[in-house]
């Protein structure tokens, strides 16, 4: 398995991302709360930038303005020559690229941790690009050790020759928490303090890591994308039901073949048909109905990430 | 000895709506439903029209286009002259009101019933609007038998200046239907099973009136609104606090004074002043942050409705 390599020099220069998404309250009142308290983000071996990542959607409480910013960081928006038609979120990857990045130079920040929420029943969901990025499965690794009573599933969301396309992909490392359910608009004290809680240890995860603590090889567990699995449709494009109650906040939980899908507005039943068990994610998530999907069928597998070795300490 | 009671005119002309906020999906797609196939919504000698309110809004899933279409049903604005200055829901209010009205007249509808959704785990509630009204107690009432061992509560809105000019006042009875939770833009199956529940029960109910079926005194209780609460705010105007992780989801449940309301960003604890208990409701709901209502105060009481029975047998 081919690895992403893994930093060899302390990570200096660190930020967390919040109101991504305009209505993901959890992300949003975090980023103002550390935007007015920053010690609270600052390790003794670097420090920490809160960023209010799209602030017209979140004056607007809406997940976006003209376009959804997480899925334009790519070289095609951010390489080319602003017009003044650009929808406001191109304009703003351009600059959250050159606060940020520039994305894939020597000048970007070590690590983004982006924060999001979700209406799905995900719980504590980490989200990171692949299983060979070796530096973030650790932190998840350790994430999940520091929180032994908070099951906190990881998502591998990149598929295989896709360009990266989020925002913490213009720094050199990065990952995102997913956490729900929690109605868009919505702020919830537990969702809050949990998401406060996880940055903290992510911070202190990389604050050992700077340390020159060595971390172990370990065997990973995760789950990756299958296949986007849209509603049942009318003829007209609506909705002609929609996830049926007995699939309705079971994410990460196995879904077998002949198992309800969708309930239609008739009362029939729409069951699974396909052949593999998987394990749906994203299910009923607000924000996916433009996009077409009612969930996201994910596999479970198991790899091995091999050790991080420890920074050798300073001459 | 006969009891006092109240003879009523028949139920002639029922409508549905659906929509009126464009991103409580339920609603929108339980009349959308209906208007493709009615069957289940018709009852005999009952005209019973399902009907999408905030067409503009639904097809952009937000709560409105310009402003919040169940309060513009005051007299001022369903009176204001026809220009495209006006916002659109002040001008979709006046369709409305032409079509199912015109409000407080002779030609309104009978009953309007409005569907919509909360992020509140307020589970079924019913809106009233006026105390004194037996034919709608004794609806009520129907509906909360019916649907029992599920919980139904009825929250009261009548309040010199908390009421509001709703979408559904066009009607001589006016009903507001609230299911959650629900995020925005979700549409959930258990959500959309009991609302469909609630209206079953409801158009039962006025078809066995109709058919002169009587029904004896009874009472209910509800819950009547008293004040709202705003979130504690900043120099700036910026929450300063959210709901208590004690008080989320905890809509109806009493509340007592000293117990922990609020929490502030930097981890303190406000709690509920007064000397008397109360029931909170709209509890965190995600279209009143705009509004500034981090949730309503209620006390709990009951009504008592006369016999009723229909004029015309």
């Amino acid at each position: 398995m081919c690895s992403l390599p893994v930093p060899r020099e302390p990570l200096r220069r660190v930020a967390v991302t919040g109101g991504t998404h305009g209505n993901e309250m959890s992300g949003v009142y975090l980023a103002r709360h550390w935007l007015r308290a920053p010690a609270e983000l600052q390790r003794p071996s670097f420090s920490t930038m809160p960023v209010l990542a799209n602030p017209e959607a979140t004056a607007a409480c809406r997940r976006y303005v003209g376009r959804d910013l997480n899925r334009t960081f790519t070289s095609s928006f951010l390489t080319a020559r602003p017009t003044p038609e650009d929808p406001y979120e191109v304009t703003r990857a351009r600059e959250l690229n050159q606060l940020l990045g520039p994305k894939a130079s020597g000048l970007a920040f070590d690590f983004v941790v982006d924060l999001h929420n979700t209406t799905a029943n995900m719980g504590t969901c980490l989200i990171a690009d692949s299983a060979h990025n070796v530096f973030a499965m650790h932190l998840c690794r350790h994430l999940q050790l520091q929180s032994p009573e908070l099951p906190c599933p990881v998502f591998l969301y990149q598929l295989p020759g896709e360009e990266s396309y989020s925002i913490d992909s213009v720094a050199k490392n990065g990952m995102a928490l997913e956490l729900g359910p929690q109605p868009q608009g919505v702020l919830r004290a537990d969702l809050f303090l949990r998401m406060k809680s996880l940055v903290g240890k992510a911070l202190d995860f990389i604050e050992l890591f700077n340390q020159g603590t060595a971390f172990p090889a370990f065997e990973m567990d995760a789950y990756r994308t299958v296949s986007r699995v849209d509603f049942p449709r009318t003829e007209d494009g609506d909705l002609a039901g929609t996830v049926h109650p007995e699939l309705q906040d079971r994410d990460f939980q196995p879904l077998r073949t002949g198992a309800p899908m969708f309930q239609l507005f008739s009362g029939k039943t729409v069951l699974y048909e396909g052949e593999a068990t998987v394990y749906p994610i994203f299910i009923n998530e607000a924000a996916y109905y433009e996009k077409g999907i009612a969930l996201i069928q994910t596999e479970k597998f198991t790899f091995p990430v091999p050790a991080l070795p420890p920074l050798s300490p300073d001459p | 000895m006969t009891s006092r009671h109240v003879a009523e005119e028949p139920i002639k002309k029922v409508a549905i709506f659906g929509g009126t906020h464009g991103n409580e999906l339920t609603g929108v797609f339980l009349v959308k439903h209906w208007l493709e196939d009615g069957a289940e919504i018709q009852r005999a000698g009952l005209e019973v029209k399902p009907f999408i309110t905030n067409p503009r809004a639904v097809k952009k899933c937000s709560r409105y286009i310009d402003c919040d279409l169940n309060r513009v049903f005051d007299f001022e604005n369903l009176g204001k002259n026809r220009s495209e200055d006006l916002p659109y829901e002040v001008r979709r209010a006046q369709e409305i009101n032409h079509l199912f009205g015109p409000k407080d007249s002779e030609d309104s509808y009978d009953i309007i019933f409005d569907l919509h959704n909360t992020t509140s785990n307020m589970g079924c509630t019913l809106i009233l609007e006026d105390s004194k009204n037996d034919f709608l107690i004794q609806m009520f009432h129907y509906i909360k038998t019916c649907l029992a061992p599920l919980p139904c509560y009825i929250y009261l809105i009548e309040h010199p200046s908390l009421k509001y000019a709703t979408t559904r006042s066009i009607a001589r009875y006016p009903v507001g239907i609230e299911v959650g939770p629900q995020p925005q833009g979700v549409l959930r199956a258990d959500i959309l099973d009991q609302m469909r529940k609630m209206i079953k029960h409801a158009l039962d109910f006025i078809h066995h009136f109709n058919e002169g079926k009587e029904f004896p005194s009874c009472a209910i209780e509800v819950y009547k609104i008293m004040e709202k609460v705003d979130y504690p705010r900043n120099e700036s105007g910026e929450i300063a606090a959210f709901i208590h992780p004690n008080l989320q989801d905890q809509d109806w449940k009493p509340l007592d004074p000293g117990a922990p309301v609020f929490l502030t960003l930097d981890g303190k604890t406000i709690t509920l002043d007064g000397d008397c208990t109360v029931y909170p409701v709209f509890v965190n709901e995600a279209a009143y942050y705009e509004k500034k209502e981090a949730f309503a105060k209620t006390t709990k009481l009951t009504l008592n409705a006369k016999r009723i029975c229909s004029s015309s047998h």
